[in-house]
């Protein structure tokens, strides 16, 4: 006769009220090393510009080092500070909003940044508005339609696009659209640096497109090869084996797992974003933040490049605080073993 | 009720069967035990019965009907709404068959809504907490608004249990729903399975390896061996007169925990699909083959009128068997000359801050065998991980020959190495897959002597042969080998230091039963021959019977009972003890 | 964090035996590596990268060999289109197109081959060693990893030519160093996976030192997810040097180099495509060989772990 379940070593508890305490600790944590990453990388970043050795003024202006030049930028970036002085200004500033002037047209970095931030912020949201769903899509036809034409044929776009270096899928659109074959797209934006990109949306097509064909292959092959885990997974072939609609099969069992890893893949793509639009913009020349870097790259503008380094590798790090978070918000399992 | 005739499925890709010429029948409220070691098709015979195979395989031939109807011609919209609603699953691993990110309220109330049960939301949530009272689980909001990876894994199962009668099935096919578990967990569980197919009247299809296990659990048994049906009969008759030699030899190979018995392996393996030899698929193994045997596939014979079996010597096994087994020999003791050779003395182990191991003391002397005996959780492999320098956090002495050894293995002196040797659980995970056997059985030889190459290999090719395998396995990478030959090359890697202590951490665990029993012979013959002490973890109570001189059994980090085998399982003092003893399912006691 | 592990597309050329628990045994007595590249050169898709890769390296080895004028004579007026004098008419200065499209692979290569053998020994150093010394050894690896990998792998080049200049030793450098925390982290993920498997726990046991565990027990464990990410980081290196270039802070003019070659002569895009066109081309069909290879290698891979097809 069987005993009512006495479940000694069965029972384990449950800490279902901790859960919110749990977490916000968690993201609490997740800010605190994010601030820290930044403040170490804002250490490298100065560290690369202002404090190797040498003669920054004198590298700075090359052969237009005139001693009055010369004494000018030293002025300017606080060279004849001790280097851990020189630092903590450039740091204070940051933290409170002056980014100090450009080198080259004297200008104060935030205002001569300010519209080109924005331009390049819509060409990157506008690339990943389009891009995320379209990939994941296509990441999920590609596995349920899997060997099929479909996905054939979408597996080896994906496999060339991802090789491609961006400024080369850029130049090739360039090549294709703007030459001989189509030429309805300008190739080059005429616009001024101070006039808001949307006002003038047929320079932003072909931008876009780069990024969007850049971006697309990485995120539909990891939606495609967790999509296809998920469906050969157990608790896939169980609800088949339920009984339970394909279509409920595919909704609510498989697509809520398969989509997990997904998720790291577009936020570290969009880091990835942020990256790629310094060649594209180039190529383009598309007045934003990317092409802003090379020419104060290549005028040695140290305030700017220090100001954008920070902007760019401050975009990763938050976005890739999202993406932790993100998902363990998403998996349950995740969620609920926080304490 | 449900009837299935010349089955056969084959590989989509190379059209070898998995299995074939599969008939056999099930009436309601009965349980038919499917049982085979791995390899044998037995899981390709359950999904087939709901209409279902795993990639890479496909439905070649045969039928499977319901209540007079072929399933396997059905359209995927009726296949659909058969299963889970008359025809029901039970997986192996509940852990890995439930949605992760899905609570299993919502799991049970889809099966009931896929096969618009009820009629109305009230009577679906009446039923669940109906069927959650049957498999004896809670049934309120709290519990049922859980993770599974909330669950424990028993509560898991019978999760699962509630899913696959929730509907009312006319037929269950349960794919080893019990391996996963505890025994004391198992015991729970298969009493339920039992209950729920009596008061339902189902019509239940257990696959399993486990003989013991499906002894207390069915009605009928069929023998699956390499594909193909062997015998098919009365749970009773076949355990006391089987008519199939692989049958016979099964049987004798299950550890018997009453320990009149002596263990006997199959040596050999099952051939795989595709490469079947021509006649009986057994005749490399059997004892009784003969030209005919090699020659040609036995046909049906019928020993009785419920008892069926395929052999060309079916009446010689048949009479054979209704003889004794062989009766077990005693294992070899201690010699009273021997100095003692491990001494645990007031062993505490940490892992990070919690405190796995309180006070252990145990003692091994040469030429004796000591089994430790647990269930998980019970911290017998932190034990034998303390004892051999692997785990490294704990107080108290290990002891070799009276010597105080250190906590980490690395620092220890090189003889103290040597003298312990381990041999781990999962022979798939214990070879370097990127060496040689060769290179892999050297290794010891390499880090433990001064040998030159050629006395090298000369002694590993001795250590091979000493576990019965031949230097031709010299140059063989671990994928080619079955899982019984790559746990004798791990016994071999053990043997070539020249031992004198072999800790065994579950080392016959992941085996088939047939080859279980092979190592455990290696072992007690190693025993004898060399002189070696032997520390030996398991969870099988049935097993030390065979191998073990002292037994000591574990229960949350502590020892609760220890000392003869023969005194400790036949007049238990320990609560725990007793209770183990009771849930270990056996053949004798069915 | 997230795990880089190279996409899984999933085999669908080798059956998937029905069979439960052990993993089948193979009958082929190939060593496993030998094994994985067969499987690998048997796919479609890696003869054609191999293909497409053998012909570029060719070009870009031996075209200087092979071009008619010098990289730096004027041959014509600019921006001439194909003709007589010039096969693929001239560039933007007059030079010759063909001769400087020959020329300009070489630098292409070498940068980017030496910039990912470094980038994937580093890597693959601090990933094993992460791996095995667990613990909080492992949390500072790989924090300072991650911090590196906060910079897009283009802008961390770019600030520091910004100081010490289009020095060609530096871009290999950088490179290199945005390539080993990536190819760590992978290196680390595997290396965790082998070193939680009880060999490794043998030859502890025996008393291995650790430098030889990790580099007899491990390492070869690893080897199968490398490879798939050397031709992954080749592919990336191929682009990102063409792409300093492309900006100019490579080569620096007058030498021939392709990314150099596409920005001078975009100008004259409409008018003479080929000096554009022509290295375009090349490094993409270079980078769809090198990716098509991972892609066939990663194939390749799944089959082997599952044991499933005979070699």
């Amino acid at each position: 006769m069987r005993q009512p379940a006495i479940e000694s070593s069965d029972d384990r508890p449950v800490k279902t009220r901790w859960v919110p305490h749990g977490i916000t600790w968690f993201i609490l944590r997740r800010v605190l090393l994010g601030i820290a990453t930044l403040f170490i990388i804002s250490l490298i970043v100065f560290g690369a510009t202002q404090a190797l050795p040498g003669d920054a003024a004198r590298a700075i202006l090359g052969r237009e080092a005139t001693p009055q030049k010369l004494a000018a930028v030293r002025k300017q970036l606080n060279l004849n500070r001790p280097v851990t002085d020189q630092y903590r200004e450039w740091l204070g500033g940051i933290v409170t909003g002056d980014f100090g002037r450009s080198l080259a047209n004297q200008l104060p970095v935030s205002s001569f940044l300010g519209n080109r931030i924005v331009n390049s912020g819509f060409l990157v949201l506008l690339s990943a508005v389009i891009s995320i769903p379209l990939s994941l899509l296509i990441g999920s036809l590609g596995a349920l339609w899997r060997d099929r034409p479909f996905d054939t044929v979408t597996s080896i776009i994906n496999l060339a696009l991802a090789a491609l270096p961006e400024f080369v899928i850029g130049v090739g659109l360039i090549l294709l659209f703007a030459t001989s074959v189509f030429q309805f797209l300008p190739a080059v934006s005429l616009i001024s640096p101070d006039t808001p990109v949307w006002e003038e949306l047929e320079f932003i097509v072909l931008p876009a497109l780069t990024l969007i064909l850049a971006v697309t292959p990485y995120i539909s092959r990891i939606m495609r090869g967790s999509m296809i885990e998920v469906l050969e997974s157990d608790y896939v072939e169980m609800a088949r084996l339920k009984g339970l609609r394909e279509r409920l099969v595919i909704s609510r069992h498989a697509l809520p797992n398969g989509i997990i890893p997904a998720i790291q893949v577009t936020a570290l793509q969009l880091a990835y974003l942020a990256g790629g639009v310094v060649v594209i913009e180039f190529v383009f020349t598309f007045p934003g933040i990317g092409q802003a870097l090379v020419d104060a790259v290549a005028k040695r503008d140290l305030p700017i490049i220090q100001s954008l380094s920070m902007l760019i590798a401050g975009v990763y790090v938050v976005l890739n605080l999202l993406a932790d978070v993100a998902t363990i918000l998403i998996s349950p399992r995740l969620r609920t073993s926080l304490r | 009720m449900l009837e299935v005739e010349n089955l056969r499925v084959e590989l989509t890709y190379s059209s070898a069967d998995i299995v074939d010429e599969i008939s056999f029948h099930i009436v309601a409220g009965e349980v038919l035990g499917l049982v085979g070691e791995s390899g044998s098709g037995k899981s390709t015979i359950g999904l087939a019965l709901l209409g279902h195979q795993r990639r890479g395989a496909r439905v070649a031939g045969g039928e499977v009907r319901l209540e007079g109807d072929n399933i396997l011609t059905w359209s995927p919209g009726r296949l659909r709404k058969l299963r889970g609603g008359v025809v029901s699953y039970v997986p192996q691993d509940p852990s890995a068959s439930l949605n992760p990110a899905l609570r299993i309220g919502k799991q049970l109330e889809e099966t009931l809504e896929a096969h618009a049960y009820g009629g109305s939301s009230k009577a679906r949530h009446d039923r669940i907490d109906e069927m959650m009272s049957e498999v004896l689980l809670p049934a309120d909001r709290e519990f049922l608004q859980r993770y599974p990876h909330q669950l424990s894994g028993g509560q898991l199962q019978r999760v699962a249990l509630a899913m696959a009668f929730a509907c009312r099935p006319k037929v269950i096919v349960l794919d080893e729903p019990t391996t996963a578990l505890d025994v004391t967990t198992q015991s729970h569980v298969l009493g339920t399975v039992r209950d729920l197919c009596v008061a339902h009247g189902v019509a239940a299809l257990y696959v399993t390896h486990d003989l013991a296990v499906v002894a207390s659990v069915a009605d009928r048994l069929a023998v699956m061996y390499a594909g193909r049906m062997v015998e098919l009969g009365p749970k009773e008759q076949l355990f006391k007169s089987a008519a199939h030699p692989y049958t016979k030899r099964l049987i004798q190979a299950v550890p018997d925990i009453s320990g009149r018995f002596e263990l006997v392996g199959i040596p050999g393996r099952a051939p795989p699909p595709g490469h079947r030899p021509e006649g009986c698929f057994f005749a490399p193994r059997c004892e009784f083959a003969d030209d005919k045997a090699r020659r040609e596939f036995p046909g049906v014979t019928h020993v009785s009128e419920s008892h069926q079996v395929r052999c060309w010597h079916a009446e010689e096994v048949f009479a054979e068997a209704a003889r004794a087994r062989g009766l077990r020999k005693d294992g070899s003791g201690r010699d009273e000359q021997d100095k003692g050779l491990l001494a645990v003395r007031g062993l505490q182990a940490y892992y990070r801050s919690r405190h796995v191991l309180h006070d252990v003391n145990i003692e091994v002397w040469p030429r004796q065998c000591v089994a430790v005996v647990g269930e998980s959780g019970s911290g017998k492999t932190t034990l034998a991980r303390c004892v051999v320098g692997l785990h490294r956090e704990f107080s108290g002495e290990v002891l070799l020959r009276s010597k105080a050894l250190e906590t980490s293995a690395r620092s220890r002196d090189q003889q103290s190495r040597r003298q312990i040797q381990y041999i781990f659980q999962s022979p798939y995970s214990s070879l370097n897959p990127r060496k040689t056997i060769g290179q892999i059985i050297a290794q010891p030889l390499r880090l433990f002597s001064d040998l030159g190459r050629r006395d090298a290999e000369a002694r590993t090719i001795e250590a091979l042969e000493r576990v019965s395998l031949s230097g031709a396995y010299l140059s063989r990478y671990p994928d080619q080998l079955s899982g019984g030959e790559r746990q004798r090359v791990a016994i071999a890697r053990a043997l070539a230091a020249q031992p004198s202590l072999l800790v065994c951490d579950e080392v016959t665990s992941a085996l088939d039963v047939s080859v279980q029993a092979a190592i455990v012979e290696l072992l007690g013959e190693l025993q004898r021959d060399l002189g070696l002490g032997l520390l030996f973890i398991t969870h099988n109570l049935a097993l030390i019977r065979t191998i073990a001189q002292e037994v000591a059994v574990m229960a949350d980090g502590r020892i609760v009972e220890a000392g003869p085998v023969a005194s400790v399982l036949d007049s238990p003092q320990a609560d725990y003890t007793k209770k183990l003893l009771s849930d270990t399912p056996s053949l004798t006691t069915a | 964090m997230t795990d880089q592990r190279t996409d899984v597309d999933g085999m669908s050329e080798a059956p998937v035996e029905p069979v439960s628990s052990p993993p089948p045994t193979r009958r082929s007595k190939r060593s496993p590596l030998a094994m994985t590249m067969a499987r690998a050169l048997r796919l479609g898709r890696t003869k054609v990268g191999l293909a497409l890769v053998t012909v570029l390296v060719a070009v870009a080895a031996f075209g200087p060999l092979l071009a008619p004028e010098s990289t730096t004579a004027f041959v014509g007026p600019p921006y001439q289109p194909p003709g007589e004098g010039a096969v693929m008419g001239t560039d933007f200065l007059g030079r010759d197109t063909l001769s400087r499209f020959l020329a300009g692979g070489r630098s292409v290569l070498i940068l980017s081959l030496l910039a990912t053998v470094l980038g994937l020994i580093a890597g693959v150093a601090i990933g094993l060693i992460a791996a095995y010394s667990r613990g909080s050894m492992d949390d500072v690896i790989m924090r300072s990893m991650d911090i590196v990998l906060a910079f897009p792998q283009i802008v961390f080049v770019l600030l520091l030519v910004s100081t010490i200049g289009p020095k060609l030793w530096l871009l290999v450098l950088t490179v290199a160093a945005t390539h080993a925390p990536r190819v760590a982290r992978l290196a680390r993920g595997a290396a965790l996976e082998v070193v939680e498997r009880d060999f490794v726990k043998a030859a502890e046991v025996l008393g291995e030192p650790r430098w030889r565990i990790l580099l007899s027990e491990i390492l070869p464990n690893i080897t199968s997810p490398l490879m798939v990410e050397a031709s992954l980081r080749l592919t990336y290196s191929i682009g990102l040097v063409a792409a300093i270039s492309f900006l100019g802070f490579g080569l620096q003019p007058p030498a021939a180099d392709w990314g150099l070659m596409i920005n001078e002569n975009r100008v004259g895009l409409t008018v003479q495509p080929w000096p554009v066109a022509l290295p375009t081309l090349a490094i993409a069909l270079l980078t769809i060989g090198t990716n098509l290879i991972a892609d066939g290698l990663a194939r390749a891979l799944i089959g082997v772990d599952r044991g499933t097809a005979e070699a």
